[in-house]
């Protein structure tokens, strides 16, 4: 058998890729870390996963409180119900799993078992939107569409590091469940050059523009303002406001802002479809704010298998894609592509 | 437990068997009773279900479980987890003979503002641990109670009443596989199994046997009775609850509309019709049937005030 010459490998549709660019400031396993320290103090919270805990960081947590820690096994309905029969009886549980099946496999557990009774469960979702190329079998894109009309939730989609490690105490502290996008491994660091504190539902303005407004989540929040000082070249002056609460909504905050003659788009690592996007566009319509607004998001399909950064081109969600759709927007002010054809005379 | 607020129980001779198993009739008795006034007065209700695990609830309530009828919230107490919400008629019975609501209360049933829903809820009614309904989720909610409950060192046990449909569920075996994983001990399952479900005989629907097998294979100890034989439910929870090293299930076999005659007879449905003009005789059936007791009601004891004997 002769040796073939290595070919060299591209690109990756591995489960666990990094979002992170090279060059860029990360945490390991912000998650982890920060439930093991807030365990120190709060000896009612524990930790359970559906045979991912080394997947979602919570093995940080397995490690230093073993004895608060729960194996549930790949099966996340008694994931799910256990945890909330655990705050029946006082406890504060944190379960992890990946977000498609906290969501779509065990929705019924999070809904009637957690949410409804109200209990203080925190389901902690790994690969949310699209952090793995994997393929739509691992990638929850619809998990904010699925969760966003659970009555009593609270949903949090952390741009990096630093809202991880203060929304783990903020969700703990939080008498009621929650439900957290889960950013694992290497998790880039970027809000602490911002003048910022992660506050449970309030958004915040982290820069200022008079040209465009995107009013980001999680992830792409990061490439918002990745794109913003990349269009500071071009004279172009965009603002970005920070939603990690996706529910509740942070409305008053948006629609503020929203209100004028600035260009919105929203950002967010999720469908189109019932994501941070619809949400402020009803926010929008209902306090008649009438901007131009366009949405930059998943697409509503299944997406395809492949490297991350390759699929984040191809959707639209890499800070390359962000700044060619705002110059596309800038440049074509009138009409406005959603607008219906005008009515024949 | 013993009696919490009653004299201790070496100030009066202790219950025979034969006293405790009489004691355990007359509550059924009274179950039953206050069903069919239940079912009387939204004119429906899952009043087969609730005739046939009467004798279920009696031995639960007034032999197995440990609780405070006036504390609901007590600590300790026994977890009773219904996870089939649409016995909630049954239990609401069970709960007016425990003395955990008024059995005056037990006439709102159904009604608009009443804490006694159609389907059981947490929010609405004291004692309800958990909303039931969609099922495949009692024995969930039951595995985290349990770990919970024996990581806070809490001696409490958690029962979880079910249904032979619900074992169509795949989540009731997550559960069992993980009850069973764990150790729970402090766990006790008790399958009311009717062989009926909304589709028709569960024979037919999805076959659920061999049951005592599956639950065995899943690692748990396993007794299978009589359900409508109160001394043969009494014998074999007291063996499942002496000491236990697992967690246990009682499977009951029951007959629906067990103790009124023309409801037992009727043509086997998941939801039975009694019509407006039979309540009255489904009373008088229960009354003279002697398949509880032979005690007319004017003479039978009183209601158990407060906790029991396990």
């Amino acid at each position: 058998m002769t040796t073939a010459a290595p070919k060299k490998r591209l690109t990756t549709s591995a489960m666990i890729a990094s979002f992170a660019d090279a060059d860029q400031r990360t945490t390991p396993a912000p998650f982890g870390h920060a439930l093991a320290a807030l365990a120190e103090e709060r000896p009612e919270i524990v930790g359970l996963s559906a045979d991912l805990a080394k997947y979602t960081d919570m093995h940080v947590f397995r490690s230093a409180h073993p004895d608060r820690f729960f194996q549930m096994g790949m099966a996340e309905q008694v994931l799910l119900g256990a945890a909330a029969g655990m705050a029946e009886v006082g406890l504060v549980p944190f379960a992890s799993t990946y977000s498609v099946f906290a969501t779509r496999r065990a929705y019924d557990f999070l809904c009637l078992d957690i949410a409804e009774p109200g209990l203080n469960v925190n389901v902690v979702g790994g690969l949310p939107g699209l952090t793995t190329g994997y393929g739509p079998s691992h990638q929850a894109t619809e998990d904010l569409a699925i969760l966003r009309g659970c009555p009593n939730l609270t949903i949090v989609d952390p741009c990096d590091s630093v809202d991880i490690e203060a929304a783990v105490p903020a969700l703990a502290e939080h008498d009621g469940p929650t439900y957290l996008r889960l950013l694992r491994g290497s998790v880039p660091t970027v809000l602490d050059e911002y003048d910022y504190r992660f506050e449970l539902g309030k958004a915040a303005e982290l820069r200022t523009g008079r040209d465009v407004l995107l009013i980001s989540t999680g992830l792409m929040t990061m490439r918002a303002l990745q794109a913003a000082a990349r269009l500071e070249a071009d004279h172009v002056d965009v603002a970005v406001l920070h939603v990690p609460t996706i529910k509740p909504l942070d409305r008053e905050a948006i629609v503020r802002a929203a209100r004028s003659d600035r260009l919105v788009l929203t950002c967010e690592n999720h469908t189109v479809v019932g994501g941070l996007g619809e949400a402020v566009a009803t926010s929008l319509a209902l306090a008649g704010v009438a901007t131009r607004f366009g949405q930059i998001g998943l697409p509503d399909e299944f997406l395809a298998a492949g490297a991350l950064p390759t699929l984040h081109d191809r959707y639209g969600l890499s800070t390359d894609a962000v700044v060619a759709r705002i110059k596309a927007e800038l440049d074509d002010r009138a009409p406005w592509p959603a607008d219906p054809s005008p009515p024949s005379a | 437990m013993t009696s919490l607020t009653s004299p201790t129980p070496t100030d009066r001779p202790a219950p025979t068997d034969a006293d405790r198993i009489a004691r355990l009739r007359d509550a059924a008795y009274r179950i039953r009773r206050y069903a069919l006034d239940m079912g009387e007065v939204q004119g429906q209700g899952y009043i087969g279900q609730a005739l046939g695990v009467a004798d279920v609830l009696a031995v639960l309530f007034g032999d197995v479980l440990r609780f405070r009828p006036h504390d609901p919230e007590w600590p300790q107490r026994d977890r009773f987890l219904l996870s089939i919400g649409h016995y909630a008629i049954a239990a609401y019975a069970a709960f007016a003979e425990a003395g955990i609501i008024p059995a005056e209360e037990l006439e709102t049933y159904g009604s608009d503002d009443s804490r006694l829903p159609m389907s059981a809820m947490a929010s609405y009614t004291p004692g309800m641990e958990i909303s039931g309904g969609s099922l495949g989720h009692g024995l969930g909610v039951a595995t985290g109670m349990a770990l919970g409950l024996r990581h806070l060192g809490n001696p409490a046990r958690v029962v979880n009443l079910l249904s032979d449909g619900e074992l169509d569920e795949g989540s009731t075996w997550e559960a069992a596989m993980s009850c069973a994983h764990h150790g729970l001990s402090n766990v006790l399952a008790v399958v009311d199994v009717n062989g009926l479900q909304a589709d028709g005989p569960t024979a037919g629907v999805l076959r659920i046997d061999p049951l005592e097998d599956k639950w065995r294979a899943f690692g748990w100890a396993v007794r299978r009775v009589d359900g409508n034989d109160v001394a043969a439910l009494v014998a074999a929870a007291d063996e499942l609850t002496a000491d236990p090293t697992a967690p246990s299930v009682l499977l009951c076999d029951t007959r629906p509309g067990r103790g009124v005659p023309m409801l037992e007879t009727r043509e086997k449905a998941h939801f039975l019709r009694v019509e407006e003009h039979e309540w009255q005789t489904a009373r008088d059936q229960l009354l003279a049937g002697d398949i509880t007791t032979s005690t007319p009601i004017g003479e039978r004891s009183p209601t158990i005030q407060e906790g029991h004997t396990r």
